[in-house]
């Protein structure tokens, strides 16, 4: 089972649903959109050859300027028969940051689905208990966003040009 | 199980089963944050009816301290010192998982010998953290002696640290690109003694006390089983998925810094009780062993550090005598050297599990994302259904059996 016949798959199943296939250091990468999410995990794992059953990981991340698709979730996947990973993308707008949860297909995304809501304020709809789970309840700000700096704001000493981001 | 211990079923003897009624009120209990059965700070509200766990629920983060965050903005060698503080019964193994996925980011090779240094580092970090949860294991159930046997021999692994990088808890050991400092012949003496003495010795006691010990197993067997596939479900990875029959091991699946030469087996459970979890840890203590003595004895020869100026520090005497020493050692200290832009996923078989670093690297001197998968945080939400139904004192033993690092879980 190689990368190529992952992609071809899902091309003939998902379409134009699926785009923006790469391979960095091996690790086939896509994107989908969250329409499509819930359905192409459930395909993955279910799938009688790829057998993609275990989530490794679930994040986020935020890319300011990336005009439309600010944020990002992203799915590690990992076929424990086949030994195969699959990174899977989703991105959306800052106006919308809405997503099916993905609870009903793999149980472990609960937490990590909260830790994501956590820090970066994306909503995974339908999901049980969607509160904070690092941070303090009380927190009124996603720590994660790109916005947010890690130095005082107030502070003249720090400037970014010497000291980096 | 034979037949010569039949573990007591602990639900009849003390007339649990009467069915959970929805309209009896039931005592609420706090365990934790600061329980010193929960080893570590986080919070359990259990609902009880009387000894019976009704359900539970968990508050975690008290220790959480925004990793992710502070490493937005350092370079890369100063994120080394932040997973030290993630796990910290094995802080190698995260050191050595981060040295590798910047390496795998750079394109860098690291030579065998410093590939076989780091082998025989991460292994002594595994057994001190299985050293730990056994014994602790052994604690929580009533037996304090086994503690005090095995944390004989965790005070030599952290001597062998000390020798190795200086430091015990927090170690911060070897260098992207390599180790700092090559193995000393008193770091390979204390290791020999170790490996080929004392260890085996104290496990073997340990083992005797323990494992066909009538009074541990029935605190053990059976309690808090879990299926192969739950725990897949749930995300276990590490010692816990193994007891429950998946033999799923990073250094077997993806191999990283030489696994591939060396011989050990993946010992697993069959019903992923609490019993279970005990017994892969021991077996893989003495698997952990095996690989050490293959690694000493075929210890290769060569530097202990991949030729890469841009990365590594120059020796400390060249860095006065000769102006490229200088210029490097001046960049790398600053962090004034920019990394190429990539997006990495690598994991490493930490003491609990698949310890992933995801990086994400726009070009800059410091990661743009950097998100650690943490294996304690993603298997401890299974708790509560583990500990469904089962006393309090068995749900303590559980929690223990799990290894759930308070460091780990809120990173």
């Amino acid at each position: 089972m190689t990368n190529q016949q992952i992609a071809e798959d899902l091309l003939v199943k998902y379409g134009e649903n699926v785009n923006s296939f790469e391979e960095p250091w091996g690790l086939l990468t896509f994107t989908t959109n969250r329409q499509n999410i819930i359905s192409l995990l459930e395909y993955l794992k279910k799938h009688e050859t790829f057998r993609f059953n275990f989530l490794t990981d679930l994040t986020g991340i935020h890319l300011p300027d990336n005009e439309g698709a600010e944020f990002g979730v992203i799915y590690h996947l990992h076929s424990l028969e086949n030994n195969v990973r699959v990174r899977i993308k989703v991105f959306l707008s800052q106006d919308d940051l809405h997503i099916p949860t993905a609870i009903p297909v793999h149980a472990s995304a609960n937490w990590m689905e909260r830790e994501t809501y956590d820090f970066f304020g994306i909503i995974f709809d339908s999901h049980p208990k969607l509160i904070r789970i690092l941070n303090i309840e009380e927190m009124d700000y996603f720590p994660m966003r790109k916005e947010y700096p890690l130095e005082d704001a107030t502070r003249q000493d720090k400037v970014d040009a010497l000291f980096g981001r | 199980m034979e037949n010569v211990i039949i573990p007591k079923n602990t639900t009849d003897a003390l007339a649990f089963n009467r069915p959970i009624v929805e309209d009896v009120e039931y005592t609420t209990l706090n365990l934790g944050p600061t329980h010193p059965a929960t080893h570590g700070i986080f919070q359990n509200i259990l609902k009880m009816d009387g000894e019976k766990i009704v359900s539970g629920e968990q508050t975690i983060g008290y220790i959480h301290r925004a990793f992710e965050k502070i490493a937005e903005r350092r370079p890369f060698y100063q994120i080394t010192t932040l997973t030290d503080r993630m796990n910290y019964c094995s802080s190698p193994i995260n050191n050595m998982g981060w040295h590798m996925t910047v390496e795998k980011l750079l394109g860098v090779t690291v030579p065998k010998r410093a590939q076989y240094i780091r082998v025989i580092m991460m292994e002594l970090a595994r057994i001190a953290d299985h050293l730990i949860c056994n014994s602790i294991l052994g604690v929580d159930t009533g037996a304090y002696s086994g503690f005090l046997y095995l944390f004989q021999e965790r005070e030599k692994i952290y001597e062998i640290y000390e020798e190795m990088c200086g430091a015990r808890l927090t170690t911060n050991m070897g260098r992207i690109g390599g180790m700092e400092r090559d193995l000393s012949p008193t770091a390979i003496k204390k290791i020999k003694d170790l490996i080929y003495n004392d260890l085996p010795k104290t496990l073997a006691e340990f083992e005797k006390l323990f494992n066909r010990n009538r009074i541990f197993i029935d605190r053990v067997v059976n309690v808090g089983p879990i299926t192969g596939e739950r725990a897949l479900e749930y995300g276990f990875t590490g010692p816990n998925l193994r007891a429950a029959g998946i033999d799923y091991d990073v250094r077997v699946m993806e191999p990283y810094s030489s696994y591939e030469d060396f011989e050990f087996d993946i010992p697993i459970g069959h019903n992923g009780d609490t019993y279970d979890r005990f017994m892969v840890r021991n077996q893989e203590m003495w698997e952990s062993m095996k690989i050490i003595k293959q690694a000493l004895e075929n210890l290769p020869e060569g530097p202990y550090y991949a030729n890469e100026d841009h990365y590594y520090l120059p020796p400390k005497q060249d860095v006065y005598k000769n102006m490229e020493a200088l210029i490097y050692h001046f960049k790398i200290v600053m962090g004034e050297i920019d990394a190429p832009a990539g997006e990495v996923y690598h994991a490493v078989e930490g003491g609990n599990g698949e310890l992933g670093f995801y990086l994400v690297s726009d070009g800059g001197r410091a990661p743009y994302r950097l998100h650690f998968r943490r294996p304690s945080f993603i298997y401890y939400q299974a708790y509560p259904e583990m500990c469904k139904g089962v006393a309090i004192s068995d749900a303590i033993a559980i929690m223990s059996s799990l290894n759930v690092i308070a460091g780990e879980l809120d990173a």
